[in-house]
Order: structure tokens, then sequence, then C-alpha cells
């Protein structure tokens, strides 16, 4: 079974927290599997070995061996290194009106998928966007694209008599001014790095339309390739960006960091699904804390600011504290938090859980469980102890359940209650002090 | 009959593409020379096996042994590893070829591809019906991707180009009812082959691959034994997620092989190595380029001679 990098950087790593002290020989175990955790996980050679020498430089000097825990500077040490790697800081686009993009990438990459992700998104921010079809190769390209279109009101360019590119993408930026569209974005077709009059065609293409910004689409599961591929791009377009995509995959993600590392271009975006809002700007600190096991804790917080009503969750964060929550508060938790995504990519978000797999089942659970609490009338929520055999009966066949799950779900919400109570008052509080202490500990938490 | 097309095929196929084949693969970097080797080579040499993506173990598997010869015999060169690389690989590709004649004789022999989205899938529907259809079969194409914006539009046009028999729906229409109608329409028509062309999936999508399980029990209440082929089509060009891609398909939809595309540019496929050797499920095609004769038979020696630069 192969691992993913975070579950490999993770038992690594864990390897190095159950030592009491850093020895070079220690660490050189700990090294060696970070370099075959990035060599599995589609890291270039190369980057794979430089990164591994930077870490052993910045690891091996004094501060290490006197800190106190060895592991966390470790986990430090390399994650400045991978952040260091992946580029700091997120990266925008050009800030410019009228705004030209040129796409491009190998087949199957998504970019005309992402054009029109791209677009949407820019729209959002008071651009107004219009597409160019310049993929004049793949049968029913256009069409995908007119497609996507006018799916999201985006006019789209087509010349479906030309097979002349660099034309098609001039008179689509005449076509565009004239309609007083400040976001112009070309599609063009996917082509081989290697393919040498393909490559002209792009060369020729933004020679025609002086693109503000030439974006790289790849795919984030691509090998060893992907250095290649980014390379030969840069050299004949100079690339400004890389957009990265199926990121909803499990894909492990080396490809990012080995481009990043060879090209020096920053990755500016990543397609997270199929659909035209799941699009997101790229943060290469994420990246790195993902990569560590830590999670992405940030974006799940942000997340959960986005989607979570505050006044509802304060008031449900008080109930708790009161420990009066009863059905009904559980109900609202269960639905607030089917609004942050599916279950499975939440805990992706999450440290130390990456190796809990969520699957439909556990889906399906959390819809089991809202459908009984459905079927229950507001007095019983409010009151779960009044259910007796009877009313059991009632709400298991309203909610097509058997009994037997509705007695498990009223046990387990029992306990919980009970554990609210046990944190009442001045010694529950102390406990809940020590677990924050313990989780402020780690490096790169939020909040510390 | 059947397959001793196939087979004169294959090999007047390679004969046309082996400068394409030779350039897909390439040779592992420029190592395996004349010359003798020393640390500086061994080291190029290792970079080169996991530039191939064949994955950390055959890399590491690979390497120990060119090592333990190098060991006994310093003079070892160059060419004497790529040798030894070979066998190696050979040895892990043990039964990677499918049957010669795997058709099944049920008529339609239904075959289903699927995979991850920007695989290839549509474009491999069809250089495969152009392959049937070229060896004197009647194939009929199902168009179950209903999902992509313009998906049934890409796989009419290669219908229409290749003069391929295609049964399509609107977009948004059930895949499955289409898998329905499509093998309807091949039975009355008596085709031999029915290609049905999925929509493209991420393997980590349950309510995705629920559907392929749909397609799967609608054509059998056609058919109990379709589909007879499950083809996972896999983009030569991605790493080590293959093998995880392969795995997710295999286990929620039972797959009989494999069909790696786009080994025309510099990748050099590595990861079907990978996956074969985790999943050991043959490998049928592999596809070398745009045209619709790119779709070659895959052979374990022609893959590994034009790695290691051996054989002719």
């Amino acid at each position: 079974m192969l691992e993913s990098l975070t579950d490999r950087m993770t038992s690594a790593l864990r390897n190095l927290r159950g030592v009491g002290k850093l020895s070079e020989e220690n660490m050189a175990d700990a090294l060696k599997e970070v370099r075959t955790a990035l060599l599995s996980a589609d890291v270039h050679f190369k980057v794979a070995r430089q990164f591994v020498e930077d870490v052993k430089a910045a690891a091996t000097g004094q501060e290490v061996l006197k800190s106190v825990t060895p592991g966390q500077q470790i986990i430090k040490i390399i994650n400045d290194e991978l952040t260091k790697l992946l580029g700091e800081g997120s990266t925008a686009l050009k800030d410019k009106k009228p705004l030209r993009i040129m796409m491009v990438g190998l087949h199957g990459a998504g970019k005309t998928t992402t054009s029109a992700k791209l677009a949407k998104r820019m729209a959002k921010n008071g651009y107004l966007p219009a597409l160019i079809a310049c993929d004049v190769y793949r049968p029913a390209a256009i069409d995908q694209l007119e497609t996507l279109g006018q799916r999201e009101e985006i006019p789209v360019y087509t010349d479906r008599d030309s097979k002349d590119v660099p034309k098609i993408g001039r008179q689509g930026l005449e076509w565009a001014k004239a309609q007083g569209r400040d976001l112009i974005i070309f599609d063009t077709a996917g082509r081989l790095q290697i393919d040498e009059n393909l490559v002209q065609e792009i060369v020729k293409l933004k020679k025609e339309i002086q693109p503000d910004e030439i974006l790289l689409v790849a795919d984030s599961a691509l090998g060893q390739e992907a250095v290649n591929v980014a390379q030969h791009f840069h050299d004949a377009v100079q690339l400004t960006g890389i957009v990265l995509t199926k990121l909803d995959g499990d894909a492990r993600g080396g490809a990012a960091l080995s481009m990043k590392a060879i090209t020096n271009v920053p990755i500016k975006f990543m397609g997270t699904g199929e659909k035209i809002e799941e699009f997101d700007v790229f943060h290469p600190d994420r990246m790195a804390q993902r990569i560590l096991g830590m999670g992405d804790v940030v974006s799940l917080v942000e997340k959960a600011q986005e989607s979570i009503d505050q006044d509802e969750a304060q008031r449900l964060a008080e109930k708790m504290k009161k420990a009066d929550f009863d059905l009904e508060d559980f109900l609202s938790q269960m639905r607030q938090i089917k609004k942050l995504g599916s279950l499975g990519g939440i805990m992706k978000m999450l440290p130390g859980a990456h190796g809990l797999e969520i699957g439909d089942e556990h889906e399906d659970q959390l819809k089991h469980t809202e459908a009984m609490i459905l079927s229950m009338t507001p007095y019983e929520r409010r009151n779960p102890q009044i259910i007796n055999g009877s009313r059991r009966k009632r709400i298991a066949a309203g909610s097509g359940m058997d009994v037997r799950d509705l007695n498990q779900l009223l046990k387990q919400f029992g306990q919980m209650r009970k554990m609210m109570k046990s944190m009442k008052g001045s010694k529950g509080r102390k406990q809940m002090e020590r677990m924050a202490k313990q989780m402020g500990g780690m490096p790169g938490m939020p909040g510390k | 009959m059947a397959m001793k097309s196939f087979l004169s095929r294959f090999n007047e196929g390679l004969k046309r593409t082996t400068p394409t084949f030779y350039k897909a693969f390439g040779k592992v970097g420029g190592v395996f020379s004349g010359k003798k080797l020393d640390q500086g080579s061994l080291d190029d040499l290792e970079e080169a096996l996991y530039g191939a993506d064949f994955g950390v173990e055959t890399a590491t598997e690979i390497m120990d042994e060119i090592q333990a010869a190098y060991k006994k015999d310093k003079s070892l060169r160059g060419q004497d590893a790529a040798v030894i690389g070979a066998a190696v690989l050979r040895r892990v590709l043990d039964g990677a070829e499918p049957p010669e004649d795997f058709l099944t004789g049920v008529n339609p022999d239904v075959i289903c591809l699927i995979g991850v989205n920007g695989s290839g899938k549509t474009t491999t529907t069809a250089k495969l019906g152009w392959r049937f259809t070229d060896d004197g079969k009647g194939v009929t194409i199902g168009a179950c991707d209903t999902f992509r914006a313009a998906a049934n539009e890409q796989i009419k046009a290669w219908a229409e180009r290749l003069d391929l028999d295609l049964i399509s729906s609107h977009h948004g229409a059930d895949s499955a009812a289409v898998a329905f109608d499509a093998w309807q329409a091949a039975k009355s028509r008596n085709r031999e082959v029915l290609i049905l062309d999925t929509a493209g999936r991420l393997h980590t999508k349950g309510n995705l691959m629920e559907e392929l399980k749909k397609i799967r029990r609608v054509l059998q209440k056609n058919d109990p034994t379709a589909p007879h082929h499950s083809w996972l089509v896999v983009d030569g060009s991605i790493g080590s997620n293959s093998i995880e891609q392969a795995r997710k398909f295999h286990e929620s939809f039972g797959l009989t092989g494999l069909i790696i595309t786009k080994l025309d540019g510099t990748s050099r496929g590595g990861a079907l190595v990978g996956i074969y050797r985790e999943l050991k499920l043959p490998i049928y095609f592999v596809g070398l380029g745009e045209q619709k004769e790119d779709l070659q038979p895959f052979s374990v020696d022609n893959y590994v001679n034009a790695i290691f630069g051996l054989g002719e």
C-alpha cells in the first residue's frame, strides 16, 4: 500500500519524535525517509536531493541540538524549506485592465475548464471577462468552451473556419475590446512541450496578443515529466504562473514542488473540483503544512468562517457550556458542519486525520441521523428523555431506520451530554486548558 | 482469424511507428553507453531510473542489482547495466501482455473505458473503434459521457471523421441509459464490439463511482456477462498517483486491463510498471500519438528495449 506524502512524512517524523536527542545518525535515517517520501510523491529526483541537502544543512546546526524538542525543530525546518520551495506568500495576477491571459499546457490538463473557472472568479472581482477559443485541433473543444461560456454568461469568441491561431487571437482580442471587455482569456490547444510546430504556434500567438499573464495549466498528478513540461513551456513563452488542477484527487502534488523549484514560476491557482466555483488561489504555506501532515487548518478555519453562521455558532457554544444541549441544537450543529462540504473533504484538512478514510457510509450515517431527528416532534427533540418505546417505534418508522439505530443515536447523545456536564465547573475548565496547551505547542497551529 | 490480423497489425504498426516508439520512451538518459561505470554515472543512472516514473520500488530493485554487479566487477559498462535493468524490468512486467485473442466471441463484446478526467478516454474510444473496424469487425460506440460540456460533440466529430457507428444522447442524460440503448442498438445491428466511452471521474468521488456501477448493473440486464472488458485509461505522464487511481477503480468497478495514453511525449510511462506491479492487470494498448493508428498493442519486449536502448 502506497502512502501519501503526508503519511510518509508523518511516519518519518514520528520516528524522530520518539527519540530523546537528535543524533546525526537518527536524523540521517529520517532524512532518508523524507527523500523516499518525496520521490514516491513524484517530486523530481534532483529537487528531492536538493531539498534533503537543504534540510540537513539547516538542521545540523547547534540550534537543533540545543533545542528541547528536536522533533518539532526538524518539522519547522522542513516546513520552512518546503514553503520556500513552493514560494512564499500567495501570488496575485497583474493588477491592470484590460488584462490578457494566455492558457497553455498538455492535453487533458484542464485548460478549457480552468479558463472558464478563472473568468468566473475574476468576474467576481469586478472584471468583465471574455473567452477566446484558440483550440482548433481537439474535436469539439470550441463547443466545450462555448457551452461553458453560455452556462456562465461569459461571451466567447470563436472562428470555426480558421486554423490560423494567431489570427484568431488577434481578431478575438479586437472583438473583446470592442465589447468593452477588460479580462480576455485565450484558451489554447493541448500540446506536447516537445512538439516544436505546436509550440511555435503559441509563441506566435503570444507575439500577436501580447498577454500580461501566461499560465501553465498542469495536472497535479503529473510524474517526473512535470519538470520537462514546465521548463520547456517556460523557455518557449516565459510563463508568469502555474495553475494546478485536479487537486480534489489524492495526488501527492510532488509535481507542484518540482515545477516550482526548477522554473521558479509561482503557482497562482488551484482547481479543486469539477464545479465552476471549485477554484482557489494557491497558498504555498498551506500546501507545505499539508505535506507535513499538519493539515490545512488555515483553510478549514477560513472555510468555516465563510459558511458558518457566527451567531448560531455562538449560541450553540453557550448551550454546550451550560450543558443544556438538546437534539434540536445537535441538528443545527450537524447542518453547519455539512455546509463546510463533504466529511471526507473536511477530514483531509484536519491535522493527523489524513489516515482516516471517510467513505460514503459515514456520509450516509450523517444523513440517517438527520432523518431520525427530523422524524421527532420538536418537543421530543428538546426533551429526548421522554422518547419511550412507542415513540421510538414511530420515529424509526418515520425515518426508515431500525429502532436499534435510534437507540444508538440516543445513547450516544446521552453520553455527549454527560461529557459536556463534566466539562462544566472549574475542574472541567482546567482539563480544557490543558488540552488547549498541548495543541498550542504544535508549530504552525493557528492561535499560537 | 480474429487475432491473426491483430498480430500482423502489431508488427506492421510497430515497424511504422518504431521511430516514434523510440522517441516516446527514449533511452534512459545517455548513461547506458559503452563507458565503464563509476560513482558519478551510477548517480546519473539512479536519477534516470527515477525520472522514468517506475516508482521507488522498481527503481530501487534495478539499482540494487546493478550495484551488486558493480561490486563484483568494477569494469562493468553502461551497456551491461542496461542489460541488468532490462532483465529486472522484464521480470517485473512478466505477464503484462494481454491474451492474444481477448474478444470473448459474445456479440456484442462490451468494452468499457473508464478513467480520470483528461486521461484520453474519448480519443482512445475513437482510435479503438477504428482499429476494430479496420480489422473487419462491426463496431458500435456508446457516448456515455453525458457530463462534460461538449463531450458528445467531441465523440461525434471523431465518429464522423472515422465513419463509426455512434449511439449518443443529450448533455445531462443518464449515462447508464445510453449504455443500455447502445447495447440494444449494437445487438440489433449484430455488431461484434460495443465500446462505451464514459465520463472522466476522479477515483476519490464516491458518487461518481456509483454511477459506474449503475452502468454495469443496467448493462447486465441485457447481458449478464457484460461488460466483458473494463479498461482503465491512464495518462502516461501521470506519476505514482496512477497506481492509486487504478487501485480505486479496480476496487469499485473490477478492471480487466489498462490502456496507457500520451506516451509520445518525453514521459516514459513508467507508472505502468507500478500499476502492473501492484494490480497485475494486463496492458492492452499504448497511445503513441494523435493519429488514429497511433494506438498500438503493448509489448513488454518493445517497451523494455526502448527504455534501455537495447534491441535493434
